[in-house]
């Protein structure tokens, strides 16, 4: 564990990453805490700048709502549905690029024709459809997000398990009677599983850009407190009041940030042919 | 002339795989709560249900829906793609009309990513761990955090609120009647902003790539022995490494096509320019089957066919392939 700490600790960036992702864990930790109630409350007066009083630190919006509570309240709903995001399309994309690379031949060339049918088709363009179909609550937006990013986990997964299937371990382990869904699961899996967790932080910046896309543009959740919506919200007193939208935005960059700093951060201590840098 | 069979041999799988698209598509949006008559019968403000069903009737959606899959496959054959009851024109029109736009803003944007990208990868790749290097890799890093329609609207406060530099939307000064090079050039501003905001993201991935496959490349062998031969550092990277460098990044835009259409959907929305993007916000909104299956058909086939030059371009610059 200490040998992984000081691998990992040899890139500023990754540290400096791993900080700000602690600092947006902690924001959304406290923001029941700091914020206590309902963040989309009515808490005082509209657009008041941000520093010029003290019981709203980073102003209110056009509606009079606190931006620094929608603020420390967003973090949990981004952080909640890039990792839910995240968790299903790894998992899809890792049973799919597994079962396509164990059994190659014709399970493979299926599974690629539908990889590539979802890679042809723009991911937002079908993340519009899904939450038009389904709706906009939470749970569905996190599902939509989850079911458009699990084709480069998927991949990953099957360059892995294609690689893997004709080594020496999973012969003898069929030479012992090892059934398929054993081999799979528990002989070649955690072997191919490290680039895939690695990539699994670019999934996640990915999941929380895109949902605050679909925010902005009025599509997601309209009762949570989604970075997203406050920027959307701004675009109406984007002339004068323009740090309602830019504070939100200022936040998606620095977890999104944060999380790439500490995938990229992952991909180099795991990494061992990288020392290079 | 065996690069060209290759690529068309591509290009000919892809065509199952746009079936499978729209086949599938179309029975995802069987399940929308509301059709398109839902929606027609909200614009005119209420209907009756006999109207309702009237409607329907013309417009064929009373018919079961396998019915239905079938006869849209059968006029897609025939390269009809329908009519858009919101729009009350045929959907190639409406498509047709928007196409430009959203052709040029992702024509630019793609340029200016690859360039730029190319340019500033190689930059950092030569003043590796220097303070460039830093500078640019964390510039990239940036980028490519930043939500890009976050960046369309600071850019506006800052471009065309604060500076008035530039325009904060539209497409060209509308009833300035401007007509040949003054039009380019007032459609040429009015794309500054988008443009860039589209780029960016796609900038900072090029950049990456870059400057990896840059760094990768500048260990190999041919290099040392090109530098042994005396030859100029400018030459070896221009006439050795670049050809090979940039094989990836290549590769990377035709992957890429499909997500950049994505992205002008939030990039139109901004800056209200009138392309595919905010059309397909549009029918999606506004339940416009027909419309939205349109634009996948559409987009479809442009990714195809970026994939198709792309690998054509990737044939030219590696001899190995073809």
């Amino acid at each position: 564990m200490t040998t992984f700490w000081r691998l990992y600790a040899r890139s500023p960036a990754a540290v400096a990453g791993l900080a700000l992702l602690i600092l947006v864990i902690a924001m959304a930790m406290t923001a029941g805490l700091l914020f206590p109630g309902n963040p989309l409350e009515l808490a005082g007066p509209p657009l008041i700048w941000p520093f010029q009083d003290a019981r709203f630190p980073l102003g209110t919006d056009n509606s009079g709502r606190d931006i620094a509570a929608q603020i420390f309240h967003g973090a949990r709903i981004s952080l909640l549905i890039g990792l839910c995001a995240m968790a299903l399309a790894i998992a899809i994309g890792i049973v799919l690029g597994a079962l396509a690379g164990f059994y190659a031949g014709l399970a493979d060339d299926i599974l690629m024709r539908i990889t590539e049918a979802f890679q042809t088709l723009p991911n937002f363009l079908l993340l519009l459809v899904l939450v038009a179909v389904f709706g906009s609550t939470l749970p569905t937006v996190a599902i939509a997000i989850g079911l458009v990013s699990w084709q480069a986990p998927a991949r990953l997964t099957r360059a892995e398990f294609l690689s893997l299937r004709t080594r020496e371990f999973v012969q003898a382990g069929r030479t012992i009677g090892l059934g398929d869904a054993t081999l799979i699961f528990r002989e070649i899996l955690p072997n191919a599983l490290p680039p895939v967790i690695v990539y699994a932080s670019v999934v996640m910046a990915v999941a929380i850009l895109l949902e605050s896309a679909l925010a902005f543009l009025s599509l997601s959740d309209p009762n949570v407190a989604s970075w997203g919506n406050l920027i959307g919200l701004g675009r109406g007193v984007l002339r004068s009041e323009w740090y309602v939208s830019a504070i939100p935005g200022v936040a998606i960059l620095v977890t999104v940030l944060a999380v790439s700093l500490v995938g990229q951060g992952l991909n180099d201590a795991l990494n061992p042919r990288l020392r290079r840098r | 002339m065996r690069i060209l069979a290759l690529a068309g041999r591509r290009l000919l799988s892809s065509v199952p795989t746009l079936l499978i698209i729209l086949a599938g598509l179309f029975l995802l949006l069987q399940l929308a709560p509301g059709d398109t008559v839902d929606a027609l019968v909200a614009q005119m403000g209420g209907g009756d249900q006999k109207m309702a069903d009237e409607l329907r009737r013309f417009y064929g959606l009373d018919a079961p829906v396998v019915v239905q899959l079938g006869r849209y496959m059968w006029r897609l054959v025939q390269l009809d793609l329908g009519y858009s009851a919101i729009y009350g024109k045929p959907v190639a029109n409406v498509i047709l009309e928007r196409l430009p736009a959203t052709l040029l803003l992702m024509g630019s944007a793609l340029s200016f990513a690859f360039f730029a990208g190319i340019a500033l990868g190689i930059l950092a790749a030569r003043r590796v761990n220097q303070w460039p290097d830093t500078l640019i890799s964390t510039l990239g890093l940036v980028f490519y955090a930043t939500p890009s329609f976050w960046f369309g609207l600071m850019g506006i406060v800052v471009f065309a609120v604060k500076l008035a530099w530039l325009p904060p939307g539209g497409f060209e000064t509308v009833g300035a009647g401007y007509a040949g090079l003054a039009r380019v050039l007032d459609i040429a501003r009015y794309l500054v902003l988008p443009t860039l905001t589209l780029a960016l993201i796609f900038l900072a991935i090029y950049l990456r790539i870059m400057r990896a496959s840059m760094l990768e490349v500048l260990t190999l062998d041919f290099v040392r022995t090109a530098r042994a031969k005396g030859v100029a550092e400018q030459a070896v990277i221009v006439r050795h490494v670049l050809r090979n460098a940039l094989l990836p990044v290549v590769t990377l835009i035709g992957l890429q096509a499909g997500t950049m259409l994505g992205g002008s959907v939030v990039v139109e929305s901004v800056f209200a320019l009138p392309g595919l993007g905010r059309l397909a916000y549009e029918s999606v909104v506004q339940r416009d089957l027909n419309t939205l299956l349109g634009i996948v058909f559409v987009s479809a086939l442009l990714v195809i066919t970026v994939n198709f030059v792309v690998d054509l371009i990737y044939a030219r610059l590696d001899p190995r392939i073809g």
